[in-house]
Formats: structure tokens, C-alpha cells, sequence
């Protein structure tokens, strides 16, 4: 197989995965972006693994690795978004600003009130 | 004890006595006064014993290194001869006097324990300053004094004016104390050693380089120390200090210490012809001026004071005309009577509630109420004036004497016209003199008129008829001490040149009959004055404050003070047309009573040129110097400003930059790589 299809189809995976998480505004939803552009990746890995035949296949064993840290980084992911539902009633990300700088103007200006954390917290 | 020893513990006691009443003073209350009076008591002893042992004999020089500097060596060096042997008797007999006078005149203050050390410490000083022999010595005694001065000015610091004139007095001052450093320098780059005995030496020998302009330079410090024109504005203004002060530092000693410095160097000046004739006018232009200023003051301090600036004239004069025997017999003399007559007119200013002399002559009675103070201050002002038996005349008879010396042509290089300066002058003052004494006199005790209950504003009235004021018996003990020299420091006059030069300092015919005769007049026409103005006393009432006679003598003389310029709407004078000073000076009152506006030409050419230039500074430092830091610190702001506006809180825009970024780099890089965007 020639090498084009894995990597035209990585270009495709990882596009697909940036533009979920550049645009999405559920949480979950840009997790999984990032997963896919994971996998781009990863099927990057394996395909040029193959193409240039190395003995010791480090691609592939890259490739592993990868899997299983995304495993990790998709389960705390998860949690915090979990924790971040239950305490705000809500995983968009759009309304997930606390970090924003507050200035006076600005403050005024984006008018979308944050729902109240402690409340959250209690229930 | 040896000479040395002794000499050595005279400065050295008051000194500790000073370190221990500082360190103590707040622990233990009970030892305060002891601290203060023992110490200078033996130190006054001590320099008895120094005066006898010493005698008149050659002069006791002793001296150790105290530090090798790699030019001119510095000495703790004594000095002894007949004139530091004297004067350091008088400095100790006046001390003891004041210390043992203020345990009453201030006994209820809060600050008397600060004060009485700083009075040890300035008796060490001035002891120190005249025992050394060495002049970077002589010039910390110097500083300490002026230190000294400056804080007991201000002792009374809850007044405005006392503390303006601590102030002035130190700016004054030290303004002349930084020539006689310099002045210092350039003696001992001329002489090799700060020695006086080793600059005595080389003067005799070889003569100075520069003999005129070290000995202006000097004469620039003993002006600013011993108030003559045109440095001499300070002494009056000190008066806002409490009277044992202005008895011991501002008439006595430390204004004293100018012209002994003088005396000590006179083969310096008298190298010099052109500083001698400025010494001359200098001391003839103090002399008359403080004599007509002492004229118009209301102040009874007031009137001291300049009367102080013009008796430091007659010794500066007699400087003038090489005669230091004279010179310092004045001193001395000077030192008794009038430390005598500031410490009586604590007493009056006490008994009488005001410091006012037009308040006191619409008093009647206060002479009976104070009958120690009445008759010892009589006869002080009778020595002032000089009149026959008493100090006063024999020591201005010798001045004048030594000048008519030098006016004759008598004196070996001795300018004659520095001599007629000095005679003519000393004369005219003569007859101010004794017109000041005698108006002090009469306007103080022979008040009439009004009694003073019913004075208009009074606000606790002096109630004639009732018991006596009770003065604490130490205040009138101490002036029946001084009282001793005054009377009879005459019969010294023959003992003296034996202690000093060997020049006679016996009264000469001419000059006694001439300046007896002149303060006679210039007494019985200021009698003949008050007695025609006395009638108009009694119609004109004048406003006064008087102090509750229970008041503590301090207190009534810090009210007294404070009270006197809203009163009479000047520190200095009263709109009292019933002043025979007033007649006598006739149209000159108005500016002699401001000190013929020497201040004012101060403020004009130096206060506020200073201002001016402060309040140009400011503006530069505000406006100029300033925007730029505030610049510094805005502009990072603005552009803190403009970056937090990225700050929204948004991952998905942070990322967005992120990337936009990253392939701006990406591209950058590639592009460079191949060489085609360089």
C-alpha cells in the first residue's frame, strides 16, 4: 500500500480533530477531537513504521505508548468534565470563562453572569 | 592632684555629669538634680585650684598624640596661661549659679531633667574650648556649644518663636563657623601644627603666608559665634530660650568664647593691619547699633541681649586695638554682671507676670515685692553703665584706655585709625549704654500709673497689697553670689596684669572722667525723659497679659513670650508712646526697634532668593523629573491594558492563536530554511 492513503487519511483525521476542537462547544465532543487527532498521529506513526522498515519498530512501539497515555489523559479529561457538569449545571465551553482577565469594561460588556459555584458545589 | 589632673577633670566632670543625667534622667527623678549642680559645682572648684595653682606664671602646656592623621597632627593638648585660668572661673561660677538657679526656675518643667544635662554639657564644652591647646580641639568644644545652644533655644519648642529662633541661631552661626574652619586650615597649612603654642611660635619667627585672609576667615566664626555685625541678628531672637540659658550661653560664655579665641590668636590678627581695622569698624558698628537697638526694645530680655551684642563690641574693640588684657577683663567682668542681670530679670519676669518693660511701668510696687532681685539688678546695671566703684568701670576704662593707647599712636603695629575707631565709638556707646541701663531701670521699677489689677486685659491680675510672690529662695540666693563680682571685681584691676600681659589695666584720668561723665549724662537725660513721658504713662493705659503669679517662673516666662506679639503685634517692640526711648531716639525708634531691618535685608537677599530656588526645584522635581517616572510606570500599564483584552477566558480562541501562530513559525522557518524569504 502505498504511503499516500495513511497519510492523506491522517491529514483528514487530524483536520477533522482540529476543527472539533477548535469549534465544538461541548466538552466531551472536544475530547474526542483531541482523540482523533490522537489517532492521526498515531496512524502516522505505524504507517511511516512500515515504510521505512525499522528493526526495531519504534514507531510502533511509540504507537503503543501513545494509546495508553491517551487512555490516562481521556479518563481525567472525563472526570473534569464530569465534576464541571455537576458543579455548573453545565459543560459548555463557551461559559467555562473564570479565567477570563476582569475589566471593568469588559465585565460589563459580556453581560453572560456565571452560575453561582458554591450553590453548584452544595446540591 | 597635679595642675594637669585637675585641669583634666574640670571639663571631663560636667561631662559625665551631662552622659549620666541623659542616661538616668527618666529611671530615677530623684537623682536629677544632684547630676546636674554636683558636677559643675566641683568642676567650679577645680578650676579654682587651677587658677591658684596655675597663678601667673609661664603657661602650663601638656599634650598627648591623640591620632597621627599623616599631615598635621591632631593634639589633646592643655593650654594654661592667667586668661584660660580665668575665664574658666568664671565659666564655672556662672554655671554653678544657673544650675542651682534653674533647680527653681524650672522646677515643675517635664523637660528639666534633658535640659540640665544639656547645660553640663555645654559648661563641658566651653571648659573644654578654653583649657585646650590644641584647635581641632578647640573647634569640637566649639561645635558642641553651638549644638547645645541650638536645643536649649528651643527649649520652649511649643512656641513658634522659640523655634524659629533655634533655628536661626544655628543657621547664623554655623554660617560663620564654616570660614573659621577654613580659616583653621589655612593656619595650620601656614603654621605646620594645630598647636596654638606652635602657631604662636611661627608667627613670632617667620610670619604667616597669608596672614590677612586667615585672619578674616577666623573673624568670620567669632562674629557668628559672638554675635558681631553683621552675624549679630541671631542673639536677640535667642532670647525665646528660658533665662538661666540666655544668662549662661547667650551673655556669659559661649558668646565669650568668640572673642576668647581671639585673645588666644591676637599675634595672628595683629599681622595683619587690614583685619585689625576690620575688627575695628566691625566692633564700632556693633557697638552703636546694638546700642540704639537696646534702646527701643520692649523685651527686658530684649534690651539684654543687645546690650550683650555691644558689650562683645567693646571687647572685640580691644581686640582691635591689641590689648587682650583689657579685652578679657571686660569678659570677665561682662560674664558676672551680666549673667547677674539675665537671672534677675527672670526673677522680675516672674514676679511681674510679663516680660513687657511698658507693662511693668504701669506697675506699681514691683520693686517692693522683689527686693532681692530690686538691688542686686541696680547695681548690675550700674556696672553696665559703668559707673565708678563698680567691675563694670574698671574693666570699659581699661578698653577705652587701650584705645586711646592706640588712637595716640602709642601701640606698636597698631593701626591709630583702628584706635580712634574703637575710642570714638566705645565713648558714643558709652552714652547709649548708660541711656538703655538707666530706661530698663526706671520703666521696670518705677512703674506708676495704674495699679495692675485693673489692667484692661489682664487675665489673672497681680493684686497689689497682698503677701509677696513667693520666688524660690535658690533663685535670689544665686543672685547675691554674682552679686560679689559685680561690686568688687574692680580691686582685681591691679592684680590682673601680673595674670595676663603685664599692661596696666588701671583707669587712666582722661578716659574715666570722660566716659563717667558721658554715661552720666546719657542716664540723667533719659531721667529727664521718663519724667516728662511718665505723665503721659498714666494716660495712655496699654494692654498687657499677666501670668498668674502661682505659675511656675517658667511657665510665666513661655507665656509671656508667646503673649507678646499678639498683644503688641511685635516680638521685639510696644506702641507705648510714654517710652522715653521713644523721645530720645525720636524718628530712629521705629527702625531701631526692628534691629535697624538687618533681618529684613537677610530675608530679602538670602531667604528669599533660597525660597525662590526651593519652590523652583520643586517645580522641576514635580513636573519634570516626575512625569518621566510616571511615564515608566504608565506605559506598561496601557500595555497590560491592551493585552488583558486577549484574556477572555476562552480555551478554543487561546488555541485558535495557538495554531494561527505556530504556522505563522512554521512557515517563517521553512521559508528561511530554503533560503527564498531572506
Amino acid at each position: 500500500m502505498h504511503l499516500a492513503y495513511p497519510a492523506v487519511l491522517a491529514v483528514l483525521l487530524f483536520c477533522t480533530g482540529l476543527y472539533g476542537v477548535l469549534a465544538r462547544r461541548n466538552a466531551i465532543l472536544v475530547l474526542m477531537s483531541v482523540e482523533l487527532m490522537l489517532n492521526a498521529v498515531n496512524l502516522n506513526l505505524v504507517a511511516f513504521d512500515v515504510w521505512l522498515r525499522d528493526t526495531l519498530h519504534a514507531g510502533q512501539a511509540l504507537t503503543l505508548f501513545t494509546i495508553a497515555i491517551a487512555a490516562a489523559e481521556i479518563g481525567i479529561g472525563l472526570a473534569i468534565v464530569l465534576l464541571v457538569y455537576r458543579n455548573r449545571g453545565s459543560s459548555d465551553i463557551d461559559r467555562l470563562r473564570d479565567l477570563a482577565e476582569k475589566t471593568g469594561e469588559a465585565d460589563a460588556a459580556d453581560g453572560t453572569p456565571q452560575p453561582d459555584t458554591k450553590a453548584e458545589a452544595t446540591a | 592632684m597635679t595642675l594637669t589632673t585637675t585641669a583634666v577633670l574640670v571639663p571631663l566632670l560636667p561631662f559625665l555629669g551631662a552622659v549620666a543625667g541623659l542616661l538616668l534622667g527618666r529611671r530615677m527623678p530623684g537623682f536629677v538634680r544632684p547630676l546636674a549642680v554636683l558636677p559643675t559645682l566641683a568642676a567650679a572648684a577645680l578650676t579654682v585650684t587651677v587658677a591658684v595653682g596655675q597663678g601667673g606664671g609661664p603657661a602650663t602646656d601638656v599634650a598627648t598624640r591623640l591620632t597621627p592623621t599623616g599631615s598635621i597632627p591632631i593634639d589633646l593638648a592643655l593650654h594654661i596661661d592667667g586668661f584660660a585660668a580665668l575665664i574658666a572661673v568664671l565659666v564655672g561660677v556662672v554655671a554653678s549659679c544657673v544650675q542651682i538657679y534653674s533647680t527653681g526656675y524650672l522646677r515643675d518643667d517635664p523637660r528639666y531633667p534633658s535640659y540640665a544635662a544639656l547645660v553640663s554639657l555645654f559648661t563641658a564644652a566651653m571648659l573644654l574650648v578654653v583649657y585646650t591647646g590644641d584647635l581641632m580641639v578647640l573647634l569640637v568644644g566649639w561645635e558642641v556649644m553651638g549644638i547645645c545652644s541650638y536645643f536649649l533655644v528651643g527649649h520652649y519648642w511649643e512656641t513658634e518663636t522659640a523655634r524659629a529662633a533655634s533655628l536661626k541661631a544655628f543657621l547664623v552661626t554655623k554660617l560663620g563657623d564654616v570660614p573659621f574652619l577654613f580659616g583653621i586650615f589655612a593656619l595650620a597649612a601656614d603654621t605646620g601644627t594645630f598647636r596654638i603654642t606652635g602657631i604662636l611660635g611661627s608667627v613670632a619667627n617667620g610670619g604667616l603666608d597669608h596672614p590677612t585672609l586667615i585672619a578674616l576667615l577666623l573673624l568670620a566664626g567669632v562674629a557668628g559665634k559672638s554675635a558681631q555685625f553683621p552675624l549679630h541678628t541671631w542673639l536677640p531672637d535667642a532670647m525665646a530660650g528660658p533665662t538661666p540659658v540666655s544668662a549662661l550661653i547667650h551673655a556669659a560664655t559661649m558668646v565669650a568664647a568668640g572673642i576668647y579665641v581671639v585673645a588666644r590668636l591676637l599675634p595672628v590678627f595683629a599681622a595683619s593691619a587690614a583685619a585689625l581695622i576690620v575688627m575695628a569698624v566691625m566692633a564700632a558698628i556693633t557697638m552703636v547699633g546694638s546700642g540704639l537697638a537696646a534702646l527701643a526694645q520692649d523685651d527686658i530680655k530684649r534690651v539684654l541681649a543687645y546690650s550683650t551684642v555691644g558689650q562683645l563690641g567693646y571687647m572685640l574693640g580691644a581686640l582691635a586695638v591689641g590689648d587682650r588684657g583689657a579685652a578679657v577683663f571686660h569678659l570677665i567682668s561682662h560674664g558676672a554682671f551680666k549673667a547677674l542681670l539675665f537671672l534677675g530679670a527672670g526673677v522680675i519676669i516672674h514676679a511681674a507676670g510679663t516680660n513687657s518693660l511698658a507693662a511693668m511701668s504701669r506697675m506699681s510696687g514691683l520693686a517692693r515685692r522683689i527686693p532681692d532681685a530690686y538691688w542686686t539688678v541696680t547695681v548690675a546695671l550700674l556696672a553696665l553703665a559703668a559707673i565708678p566703684p563698680f567691675a563694670g568701670f574698671f574693666s570699659k576704662e581699661a578698653v577705652l584706655g587701650a584705645a586711646e593707647h592706640a588712637a595716640g599712636g602709642a601701640a606698636h603695629g597698631i593701626p591709630g585709625a583702628a584706635g580712634w575707631t574703637v575710642l570714638i565709638s566705645g565713648l558714643l556707646t558709652a552714652l547709649l549704654t548708660a541711656a538703655y541701663a538707666a530706661r530698663l531701670w526706671l520703666l521696670a521699677f518705677k512703674g506708676k500709673g495704674i495699679e495692675a489689677p485693673d489692667l484692661p486685659q489682664a487675665l489673672n491680675s497681680v493684686r497689689a497689697g497682698e503677701t509677696p510672690i513667693p520666688q524660690p529662695v535658690v533663685m535670689n540666693a544665686v543672685l547675691w553670689v554674682l552679686f560679689l563680682p559685680t561690686v568688687a571685681l574692680g580691686l582685681a584691676a591691679p592684680l590682673l596684669p601680673g595674670w595676663f600681659d603685664g599692661r596696666s589695666l588701671a583707669p587712666t584720668l582722661t578716659t574715666s572722667v570722660l566716659g563717667t561723665g558721658i554715661a552720666l549724662v546719657g542716664g540723667l537725660v533719659t531721667y529727664a525723659t521718663w519724667r516728662h513721658t511718665t505723665a503721659l504713662a498714666a494716660r495712655t493705659p496699654i494692654g498687657a497679659v499677666v501670668v498668674d503669679p502661682d505659675a511656675s517662673p517658667a511657665v510665666a516666662e513661655e507665656t509671656a513670650m508667646a503673649t507678646h506679639a499678639p498683644v503688641y503685634g511685635d516680638v521685639a517692640g510696644a506702641a507705648d508712646p510714654a517710652d522715653p526711648g521713644r523721645l530720645l531716639l525720636g524718628p530712629l525708634h521705629r527702625h531701631a526697634a526692628v534691629g535697624f531691618h538687618v533681618d529684613a535685608v537677610y530675608s530679602a537677599l538670602f531667604v528669599r532668593p533660597v525660597r525662590a530656588a526651593a519652590t523652583l526645584v520643586r517645580f522641576l522635581d514635580r513636573e519634570v523629573v516626575d512625569t518621566y517616572v510616571r511615564g515608566a510606570g504608565a506605559a506598561p500599564r496601557w500595555l497590560g491594558a491592551a493585552v488583558r483584552r486577549a484574556q477572555t477566558g476562552n480555551v478554543q480562541t487561546y488555541l485558535g492563536a495557538l495554531l494561527a501562530g505556530s504556522l505563522v513559525l512554521a512557515i517563517a522557518a521553512v521559508l528561511v530554511a530554503t533560503g527564498t524569504g531572506a
